[in-house]
């Protein structure tokens, strides 16, 4: 397996939905080729690190002035 | 393939019995999808126009249109991609008043090759995001998906931040699976990318 063949196949690796076969083949390659192993482990970091910080924050006063808009509105039959 | 939540014909999903007590009337049931939903939707919104004040207008267009036309829900998708795709359109149209005569959508800057291959190949620092405070870590994290193309912005948003199915992404923008698939293999490399700038082990002497 080459490294453009690893990498076309990065997201179901991650994402768990290979075949048993096919991820024993890109596990093999991935204990010889250290640039894919460095790859498969920072997109995997990547993605982490996105799910568990929000970039964008929605404060609490802000959250409260839109649910009574929204509501008010939906009383009111929008 | 990815994995799709099956549910039962037995099973409902809990927002249908809110959806349909909000459909006969009950305001209440609805305030409570709000509450449930209302963070994700600014987030969609924000990252779709970058634009603070535009993503709260947004909140409260895709929640009212959705009260609105409640009784046009099937029930065949799930609520929260039903209110994705309102909040997604209501979103790309803001976009379009703000650039007028320029039109928008989800295809915008996606002819780009790079990130495709990956080029900074050095390993990250173990905890990487431990050498930044969080206020840092944020503006990095900000600045960098800021940059990517809107077409690789959102899809990486609705399946890797949200947690949409590749189905279910596919579905609330209107593109195909393999079209989802390759853009968010070249979302999660550009990102890969960009991140390594700042994430990257440093060698010895480097500050």
């Amino acid at each position: 397996m080459t490294c453009t063949e690893f990498i076309a196949l990065l997201d179901e690796l991650i994402d768990d939905s290979l075949p048993a076969e096919t991820r024993a083949q890109l596990q093999e390659h991935l204990s010889g080729c250290e640039h894919c192993e460095v790859t498969l482990s920072t997109t995997r970091k990547t993605i982490e690190i996105y799910r568990s910080h929000e970039v964008y924050d929605l404060p609490d006063t802000i959250r409260k002035r839109l649910h009574d808009a929204i509501i008010a509105r939906c009383k009111h039959g929008c | 393939m990815a994995t799709i939540q099956q549910i039962g014909e037995n099973e409902q999903h809990p927002d249908v019995a809110l959806v349909n007590s909000a459909r006969a009337g009950d305001v209440q049931a609805f305030e409570t999808l709000v509450n449930k939903y209302d963070r994700q939707i600014f987030r969609i919104a924000q990252h779709i126009t970058q634009n603070r004040e535009d993503a709260q207008d947004i909140v409260q267009d895709a929640f009212l249109k959705a009260y609105e036309k409640l009784d046009q829900f099937q029930g065949n998708s799930k609520f929260y991609t039903w209110l994705v795709r309102i909040a997604v359109n209501e979103s790309l149209m803001r976009l379009r008043k703000r650039r007028t005569g320029k039109m928008v959508s989800i295809d915008d800057d996606i002819e780009t090759e790079e990130g495709s291959v990956p080029r900074d190949l050095a390993d990250w620092s173990p905890n990487p995001e431990q050498n930044y405070s969080q206020a840092e870590l944020a503006e990095i994290l900000r600045k960098t998906i800021q940059g990517l193309p809107q077409g690789f912005r959102i899809v990486f948003v609705l399946r890797d931040v949200d947690g949409l199915s590749t189905e279910e992404t596919a579905e609330t923008l209107g593109l195909s699976v393999p079209a989802v698939k390759s853009r968010l293999l070249r979302a999660r490399l550009q990102l890969r990318e960009r991140l390594s700038r700042y994430f990257r082990k440093k060698k010895a002497g480097e500050k």
